[in-house]
């Protein structure tokens, strides 16, 4: 990973991206590193699509602007696939992905052979798990494994902390579960 | 402490903020007058009415009689006007 | 006085969420506001704050942005300390009170996230809002980060307070890209920033009956504040609000000086970056200099001497600061994120040409408007204006004075 980790959630309102790149963020700060994390207001509604962002880095982040270039991008609803998804990837940016497909049908929606594909069932164990189909906390596991920008355990700590209680443990669980279901192409 | 200053002085003598720094008292409107409130005192019942009205605080009760200043009544009439019991009568000034 | 730098810790806090524990930490007597986005956060948090006990601030739920000011003019005359914030139209709707908070020289402190005035209505970010606010009389600094937010809210109080300032103090961040951001934002502890801020003071003026009073309302000892003031007096009143500003330039930097002295972090009217060779300078305000930071650096690398300057204190307006600073610069590139329609450029251009018109040598000057109505000014795009600055200073000449960044032609 460069020193300056730019990440980019593609979700919808009410999934939490904005909620899962502030958790990255605190976990980074947990860690002693700089952090920012900041959604795309678009248009604000449930179920439109939206993006949310975060960059990581040892040293304070001065950039302001949004991130074209991604490190790190991570689709939370399967539904979102298209070439917004891809749009400014490198070769070396991660992608992790929400499906049930295996990773050459993900490749043939997203029309690109750039990048580093990682996918996971975060729907499945998000339901099994939470009991709703809000992803962004699953999807915060599979990108660790395929990552590990930030340290599970910090994660878990600032997920704990956020949620509280009994919601704070159903969602540190579906993080590990997504950590390890989590697969590369 | 009492510090005087000139009614024209510059920009660094006069306090900031626009703070009115010369008394209203400096300013007698006495000399506005050419009508003169006049208080009959047989008729004045103290009630006070023209204490509130007066919008130049001129005219207090004194024994529970209306007494003007006449430093500060500038003859606008507004007493006479809403004296309940007409106590007081303008009159011209000479 | 103080003993070194204090531990500090360190919270992830949006730029709104930075203001609203910078004005918790100082615990102000009054906070009058209403919300708008993006400033909403500032107030939701505060009014936690309030709910939770944690302070001992009166907090007046207001039904307008004029309500708002005029609470805090009454109860700054009253001797408190107030704060408000609001963005966009809420500052316009301020707009008479902005001029009376100035004159009658109450220190109040608002926080204003900068955003885009209607129509159409848009929600992000631009200077437009205090840009037309420039010329009322308040002091205006500019915060590039969430951390420079929580900074200057603190050191705001002390600004506006000083018996040679006398004057409200806006404090402004980009709206979203600062205030709905969340960053690593390191807090004093609470009892260092109480002992930064201290008690209000009064400066004393001579009253009623000639009788020197503190300037605070106050029955024992009557005034008659924001009162009539003719032709007589009311040019000198003017002249002294202008001495104020100019002596919050060395307030500014004193202020700036001493907190670093406590957080290790020292603020100025300007922070030049890389400036020292530089032919080549980038001027402007908020966080898209800190964007350009990135740019000067990439341009280094390629042998650009590139330097920038991001502007702290636009109100007042640190003229000599720049000269000093500019002098050996050819070409100066101004990024204005405001319009002034029929204009000859962006305020913040005017205020750069006119900065050097009694200079022997002047550097060439471009104006850049860009990023109105929140739209994104990637880094891509500030090499474009940075590279275009460099042309000039090549060929000696400006080719093209005032330039749209960004827009679709
Ligand atoms: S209003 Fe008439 S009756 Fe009443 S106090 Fe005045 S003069 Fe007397
Ligand atoms: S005439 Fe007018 S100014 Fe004079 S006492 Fe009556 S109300 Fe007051």
């Amino acid at each position: 990973m460069p020193e300056l980790v730019e990440i980019r959630l593609h979700g919808r309102g009410g999934q939490g991206a904005w909620t899962a790149t502030n958790l990255l963020a605190m976990a980074a700060l947990r860690e002693g590193k700089y952090s920012q994390s900041f959604p795309f207001f678009g248009p604000e509604r449930g179920g439109a699509p939206i993006l949310a962002f975060a960059r990581i880095s040892d040293k304070p982040i001065d950039v302001h602007c949004m991130v074209y270039n991604p490190d790190i991008v991570a689709v939370l609803d399967p539904t979102l696939l298209g070439p917004k998804v891809v749009e400014g990837i490198k070769d070396e940016t991660v992608m992790v992905v929400n499906t049930q497909d295996p990773p050459s049908k993900v490749r043939e929606v997203l029309g690109t052979s750039r990048g580093k594909l990682w996918t996971v069932n975060a729907t499945r164990l998000a339901l099994e798990v939470i009991g709703r189909p809000i992803t962004n906390t699953a999807m915060l596991g599979a990108i660790l494994k395929a990552t590990n920008v930030v340290s599970l355990d910090s994660l878990l700590a600032v997920t704990r902390e956020r949620f509280g209680g009994e919601m704070g443990e159903k969602n540190a669980s579906v993080i590990r579960k997504a950590y390890e279901e989590a697969v590369p192409e | 402490m009492s510090i005087k200053i000139s009614e024209m002085a510059g920009w660094r003598e006069i306090p900031v903020a626009g703070v009115a720094y010369r008394p209203s008292t400096e300013s007698k409107t006495g000399d506005w007058r050419s009508f003169r409130p006049i208080v009959n005192e047989e008729k004045c019942t103290g009630c006070a009415l023209c204490h509130f009205f007066c919008p130049d605080g001129a005219i207090s009760l004194v024994n529970e009689k209306a007494k003007v200043d006449y430093d500060f009544c500038k003859g606008c009439g507004i007493c006479a006007e809403e004296c309940p019991v007409k106590a007081i009568e303008m009159v011209p000034e000479r | 006085m103080e003993l070194g730098v204090a531990k500090q810790e360190v919270m992830g806090l949006t730029g709104d969420e930075a203001v609203a524990y910078a004005v918790k930490q100082v615990d102000p007597d009054i906070v009058a506001a209403y919300p708008i986005t993006p400033q909403t956060i500032i107030v939701e948090r505060f009014s936690e704050y309030v709910a939770d006990g944690l302070v001992n601030t009166e907090f007046v739920p207001v039904e307008s942005e004029h309500s708002a000011l005029s609470t805090c003019v009454g109860a700054a005359a009253a001797g408190a300390r107030a704060f408000t914030a609001t963005a966009s139209q809420g500052l316009a709707l301020m707009w008479e009170i902005l001029y009376i908070a100035a004159s009658m020289r109450l220190p109040i402190v608002m926080a204003v996230v900068n955003r885009a005035l209607s129509a159409p209505i848009n929600i992000h970010c631009d200077h437009s809002d205090t840009m037309g606010a420039r010329d009322s009389g308040w002091i205006q600094l500019y915060c590039e980060n969430s951390q420079e937010a929580y900074d200057t809210t603190i050191q705001a109080w002390r600004i506006a307070e000083h018996p040679d300032v006398q004057l409200p103090v806006m404090v402004t961040l980009d709206g979203f890209v600062l205030s709905h951001t969340l960053e690593s934002v390191r807090v004093l502890p609470d009892d260092v920033v109480k002992r930064f801020v201290g008690q209000r003071r009064y400066i004393r003026v001579v009253g009623h009956e000639y009788k020197e009073v503190p300037l605070v309302l106050d029955p024992e000892n009557p005034l008659t504040l924001g009162a009539f003031g003719m032709y007589t007096h009311y040019f000198e009143y003017k002249r002294q609000q202008a001495e104020a500003m100019e002596k919050a330039k060395r307030v500014i930097e004193e202020v700036g000086r001493e907190y670093g002295g406590i957080s290790g972090r020292t603020y100025g009217l300007i922070h030049p970056y890389r400036l020292e060779d530089a032919e080549v300078a980038l001027i402007g305000l908020g966080s898209t200099m800190g964007t350009a930071k990135i740019v000067v650096d990439r341009l280094r690398q390629e042998g650009m001497k590139i330097g920038l300057i991001r502007i702290r204190s636009f109100r007042p307006f640190p003229r000599e600061e720049l000269l000093k600073s500019l002098s050996h610069v050819k070409a100066i590139g101004v990024l204005d994120r405001a319009m002034s329609f029929g204009a000859y450029g962006g305020p913040l251009f005017m205020e750069m040409r006119s900065l050097f018109y009694d200079e022997e040598s002047r550097p060439l000057i471009s104006d850049y408007i860009y990023g109105l109505g929140g739209r994104d000014m990637p880094i891509k795009l500030l090499e474009d204006v940075a590279r275009d600055v460099k042309r000039n200073a090549d060929r000696g000449r400006v080719a093209e004075p005032i330039r749209y960044v960004g827009l679709r032609e």
